[in-house]
């Protein structure tokens, strides 16, 4: 048990270490420099001066040792586009935002998805089973942003509930919260569905009727707990779908979190931050992954028993 | 009584020994029941109807609009949907139905070139592992691991990045450079689980020849489950396409796509509505119908399912 979590803990530093150098490799590899159309048509001295500045005039092989220096201590950097503005503050200032709206959708989105999992399973093949299966796919199958266009339109244009975009009142929360929510709807909807049919089928759920348990208690004790296991591994995806839904969400409702500044960064080429904000996120979904699998690790009993081979 | 009978009573019918191996039925290949079973499927075979359409007018629709989607015309813009323009025309004046059909042959040629070059990296990748077994496979396993972890869409921004252009080429590019992973674990664990299988021991035992075993029984029940993933795909690699296109790094002018149309509609939203709602019909449509055709075609290729 405590091997195999060892060597999980070691194979993510491993991949978070590939993952650090091949990005930062790629991103020096773009023809020309990052500096190449900031620094155009300055003096000779000063261009220099600005290279030295980003350490940018060393060989390749010294600016990663030096990246991967102060990366340790926690240091990313400084913007290309706007000299001044620390990489590792923007996003530790930028990411908390993020975190609370993918948060509570998170929750949310999961809670409904799990309750409208279980009224499918139980009502199969009947109308509520055949409107939540709708929701699902229609979930999977809307794009983030024409869901987002929609609501603007209904909730704040027509209704003038809730604004269309901006930040820092709960209001402006709603609307963001329920398209990121929709996507841990419609899967875990699906997914609750067709792990809570699959345990209904099993002998103990059989044992438990015949012993002359309720229908309730049957539910609620066998059921629901052990149809709960399996969509704990889909935790780990959710989250990533979060973040990259982040990306439009932020983008569309003007919410000042990490996914606004990474697609401005983009489009700026602003490359100190591409490279800061994408190791970023990789490291943390590497993380993601490696909880859920410890936690579902935690709590299967089948798993905890025998953790060798997969 | 046995006695009474006589011996004319005995008489020979005409059925050999043999016959009991004789067919009764005709015989019914794998793909020809799958196909039988899928039609049973009401749902699916009206998502495959509606995608034949849509496949039709992404085709001909262009051509049937009488325009060019990329000529501008001052003197119709923002037009709602007419007569003369059938989806109403963009903010420069350009038909929109001219221009969805013509984004659509974009977004469904990157759907189904990227789905397909996928499943075929990862399906060699996959069978390979599978094949080799042992620390071949722990290997390459591990390898796919570390990529998988990695979030596509991560990866396909870093490239579009890296690579400076937008090129279909290099969209396609971006999201299969790991979105073969899925597809190798899919066919790892398939062919793995085909191979412990009774029939292959029997196969060997009979001194088949490897490779038959490998053409004759790993593939053919290997295609199945690569058949269902890319039909699954493909609606990743659309939304993918839209994705990149909405926040700039997709198509660019003067190409278009149905996400590309939605990202230039989307600021115009409240004003023009019918220019967000066709695009974006689409795209929901196309991931809709294979989504429906992939759980369709899941139940109907497995032979355990079969009533």
């Amino acid at each position: 048990m405590l091997r195999y979590i060892a060597r999980r803990i070691g194979y993510m530093f491993v991949t978070i270490f590939i993952i650090i150098t091949v990005t930062f490799f790629l991103m020096r590899s773009i023809p020309g420099d990052p500096l190449a159309h900031m620094a155009r048509g300055l003096p000779e001295q000063t261009r220099a001066n600005y290279y030295a500045k980003y350490g940018l005039d060393k060989p390749l092989f010294t600016q990663y040792l030096v990246y991967m220096k102060n990366l340790l201590q926690g240091d990313l950097g400084e913007s290309v586009v706007y000299p001044g503005r620390s990489v590792s503050e923007t996003i530790t200032n930028t990411s908390p935002v993020s975190a609370k709206i993918g948060g509570i959708a998170l929750v949310i989105g999961v809670s409904i998805g799990i309750f409208l999992g279980i009224i499918a399973a139980l009502y199969k093949n009947k109308w509520p089973d055949y409107i939540v299966m709708f929701i699902a796919i229609l979930g999977v199958t809307i794009p983030v942003f024409v869901l987002a266009a929609l609501l603007q339109y209904f909730f704040a244009v027509k209704l003038g509930w809730f604004p269309t975009s901006g930040w820092g009142e709960s209001k402006h929360m709603v609307l963001p919260i329920m398209v990121l929510a929709l996507g841990p709807i419609a899967t875990y909807a699906r997914y609750f569905k067709s792990s809570m049919l699959e345990t209904l089928n099993q002998d103990y759920v059989l044992t438990a009727e015949s012993k002359g348990l309720s229908r309730f208690n049957v539910i609620r004790k066998h059921v629901l707990r052990n149809s709960a296991l399996p969509s704990i591994t889909l935790l780990a995806g959710r989250i990533v779908g979060i973040f990259t839904g982040s990306f439009l969400v932020e983008r569309m409702f003007s919410i000042p979190g990490i996914g606004f500044y990474y697609i401005s960064s983009i489009n700026n080429n602003d490359y100190s931050m591409i490279l800061g904000t994408t190791i970023f996120y990789a490291v943390l979904f590497v993380i993601a992954q490696l909880l859920v699998d410890l936690i579902y690790m935690l709590v299967d009993p089948r798993i905890r028993v025998a953790p060798e081979k997969n | 009584m046995v006695q009474n009978l006589a011996r004319e009573d005995f008489t020979h019918i005409g059925v050999e020994v043999t016959d009991a191996e004789r067919l009764g039925r005709p015989r019914v290949s794998y793909f020809k029941d799958a196909w039988r079973r899928f039609r049973e499927n009401k749902i699916a075979t009206l998502a495959l109807i509606i995608l034949t359409i849509m496949v039709f007018f992404v085709i001909f629709g262009p051509a049937i609009s009488g325009y060019d989607y990329a000529r501008i015309d001052g003197s119709v813009r923002n037009q709602p949907p007419s007569r003369e323009h059938w989806f109403g025309t963009d903010q420069l004046g350009r038909d929109l139905f001219a221009r969805v059909w013509q984004g659509g042959r974009i977004s469904m040629a990157i759907g189904l070139i990227g789905a397909f070059v996928a499943s075929f990296i990862g399906s060699i990748y996959g069978g390979i592992a599978a094949y080799f077994g042992g620390i071949v496979d722990d290997i390459m396993m591990r390898i796919v691991e570390v990529l998988i972890s990695v979030p596509y869409l991560i990866v396909v921004i870093l490239l579009s990045v890296i690579l400076q252009s937008s090129s279909i080429f290099t969209l396609i590019l971006a999201m299969t450079l790991t979105g073969w992973c899925g597809i190798a674990r899919i066919v790892r664990g398939q062919m793995l689980q085909v191979k412990a299988q009774e029939y292959i021991m029997a196969a060997r035992a009979l001194g088949v020849r490897p490779w038959k075993i490998i053409v004759r029984h790993m593939i053919p029940n290997t295609l199945g489950v690569v058949l269902v993933a890319i039909t699954f795909d493909i609606p990743g690699y659309i939304f993918g396409e839209a994705f990149l296109s909405f926040i700039g790094l997709g198509v660019q002018p003067p190409d278009t796509s149905w996400g590309a149309l939605a990202s230039a509609a989307q600021s115009r939203f409240i004003f023009y509505p019918y220019q967000l709602l066709f695009p974006s019909l689409m795209i929901a449509l196309t991931m809709l119908c294979f989504t429906l055709i992939g759980d369709g075609l899941r139940d109907a290729l497995d032979p355990r399912l079969r009533k």
